[in-house]
């Protein structure tokens, strides 16, 4: 079933500028990176689709639901959008009343509210920091709480804006169990990437965008298949790709766990 | 003679009663390119702070050691006198726009008319600076309305800009796609050809073992190893402070690969493929 359908949508900021040239895209339950150069309308994209901003072309539709006619705040029960930049986001004295926010919000009581945003925060690793100020903790963790604060509205569709930005090893564990938790759930969760280790592992479905068009569209083994593509769109292939590339292999290897194997196969094939 | 000397730095921020930075001593010289790894809360962007002198100057707190760059101590000179052989590209680039400035050759110039350099070498340090990070383009535009990614090239053009003898990047390209990174990247390996010495925080491994020529690995404020990316990325122990190595690292480790006579892993591409052709 379609959860988000796009048809023809154009955009831009300024006249004679057109950041979106036309995006048609369907998109149902499965997870998808969406990737591209800087400056390529990923972000204005998802703005899109928050009902943040409206088409000056085209029309969206969310869950059946015309997002062109529709605010962001009515969107806001089944669309949520964590921000690239956390300050954008973050504006509450503590963490709990920061999380609590959102769902207090979409008519949540304050007893599940609270319920809500102390599980949210336990996924994201940020149980010991409720009563802290958001504006006190560092990047990786402040962008953490506002992941958090979007989990805990529980919405049918979650879109993280870089998420991995400044994230060490336990951040991007954190990142990808929330990941896991959505599409368990059966729920739509889009991510915009500039890693692409990240997306290739993460992914069911990847989206190129190249100066406001979408030039690919696929499983993620099916694009980063294809190089000269990503080359044009200032997009590289996840490393481990690149190394099986390197040693002579044809396919196209996402996970470390995919090469090893192959090349323990054919070593043992050898002695 | 060493282009940064740390002696028994020791510092704790005001609010804090655990020391952020606990006892490091340090040499490094110049042209050399540092990667600083670690989990986050492990002292990386305090340490960055503590070479430009915003720790203490601006965040105070409690102050112990010796820190030397080019040859001023950070503890009695001022952050405006450090700025002229530092610079710092800060990790959110939206803390570094000043918001005083209208357009992106303006924001560049920023740095410059505060050090009071002449108009024709302003004119031509921005023009190389905005070049070289591929943002002549967008000179302007208003400096909020670049997405993240241009805004990030714009934080270090206005850094470059400076000629700094001293380069301290804190997690610099989070922001930009791969191509674009890796050109940040080839365009400080260039200026550090030049001679400039470069400290760079980062989480991607990859790029450090590619670029850097040591990697301080710190945890909880204090040096564990401070040695070559090979030696370092080949430690057993890495998870335990909270660092994956570079997949290139983590295959080889995984089937015992190792260059004939190395006690070390491969850290790079051409490492890697290089003891594991032919499998």
């Amino acid at each position: 079933m379609s959860r988000v359908v796009v048809k023809d949508v154009c955009f831009s900021y300024r006249s004679g500028e057109e950041v979106l040239k036309g995006i048609t895209l369907d998109f149902d339950e499965k997870s998808t990176a969406i990737i591209g150069q800087n400056g390529a309308g990923k972000t204005t994209f998802v703005k899109l689709l928050k009902g943040l901003l409206k088409p000056t072309r085209g029309e969206i539709y969310i869950l059946g639901r015309s997002a062109n006619e529709m605010t962001a705040a009515a969107l806001a029960p089944f669309i949520g959008l964590v921000f690239q930049n956390p300050n954008d986001q973050i504006f509450r004295s503590t963490v709990l009343e920061e999380v609590m926010f959102g769902p207090l919000n979409i008519g949540e009581d304050p007893k599940g509210a609270r319920k809500k945003a102390e599980e949210a925060l336990e996924m994201v690793g940020l149980t010991e920091k409720a009563s802290e100020n958001p504006h006190d903790l560092r990047l990786s963790e402040k962008k953490l709480v506002c992941v958090a604060s979007i989990v805990a509205m529980e919405p049918e569709i979650l879109i993280l804006d870089e998420p991995t930005i400044a994230q060490d090893h336990a951040g991007m564990a954190a990142i990808r169990q929330v990941i896991r938790r959505f599409k368990e759930q059966g729920k739509l969760v889009m991510g915009i990437l500039h890693d692409m280790d990240f997306a290739a592992e993460n992914f069911e479905r990847v989206v190129v965008f190249h100066q406001g068009t979408v030039v690919a569209d696929d499983d993620p083994r099916e694009v980063f298949s294809r190089e000269s593509l990503l080359q044009r769109a200032g997009l590289e292939v996840p490393h481990i790709t690149r190394l099986g590339w390197s040693l002579g292999r044809k396919e196209t290897f996402l996970t470390e766990a995919e090469l090893i194997q192959s090349l323990r196969g054919e070593g043992s094939t050898d002695r | 003679m060493s282009k940064i000397r740390v002696e028994h730095l020791k510092y704790r921020y005001p609010s804090s009663e655990k020391l952020a930075l606990d006892d490091l001593s340090f040499e490094v010289d110049e042209g050399e390119m540092i990667g600083i790894i670690g989990r986050n809360g492990a002292g990386k962007s305090t340490l960055c702070q503590a070479f430009v002198g915003l720790v203490p100057h601006f965040y105070r707190g409690a102050y112990g050691g010796k820190v030397v760059v080019s040859g001023l101590e950070v503890l009695k000179s001022s952050v405006s006198q450090l700025a002229r052989r530092v610079g710092i590209v800060f990790q959110n680039p939206f803390t570094q726009v000043t918001g005083s400035k209208w357009t992106v050759y303006e924001e560049v110039a920023f740095g410059l008319e505060n050090l009071g350099v002449p108009r024709k070498e302003m004119i031509d340090r921005i023009d190389y600076a905005l070049q070289l990070l591929g943002m002549e383009k967008y000179r302007d535009r208003h400096p909020f309305d670049l997405s993240g990614g241009q805004m990030q090239r714009m934080a270090i053009a206005s850094v470059i800009a400076l000629q700094p003898e001293i380069l301290v990047l804190d997690e610099p390209t989070s922001q930009l796609d791969p191509q674009g990174s890796e050109e940040v990247f080839r365009a400080v390996h260039r200026l550090r050809e030049e001679g400039m010495t470069v400290i760079l925080a980062e989480h991607n491994m990859e790029k450090i073992a590619r670029y850097c020529n040591r990697v301080m690995l710190l945890d909880g404020g204090k040096i564990i190893d401070f040695a070559s990316p090979a030696s370092v990325f080949s430690r057993a122990d890495l998870t335990r402070y909270g660092v994956v190595p570079p997949v290139y690292t983590r295959v080889c480790r995984e089937l015992n690969a190792k260059r004939e006579g190395s006690p070390h892993f491969p850290v790079t591409l051409e490492e890697a493929c290089e003891v594991l052709k032919g499998r």
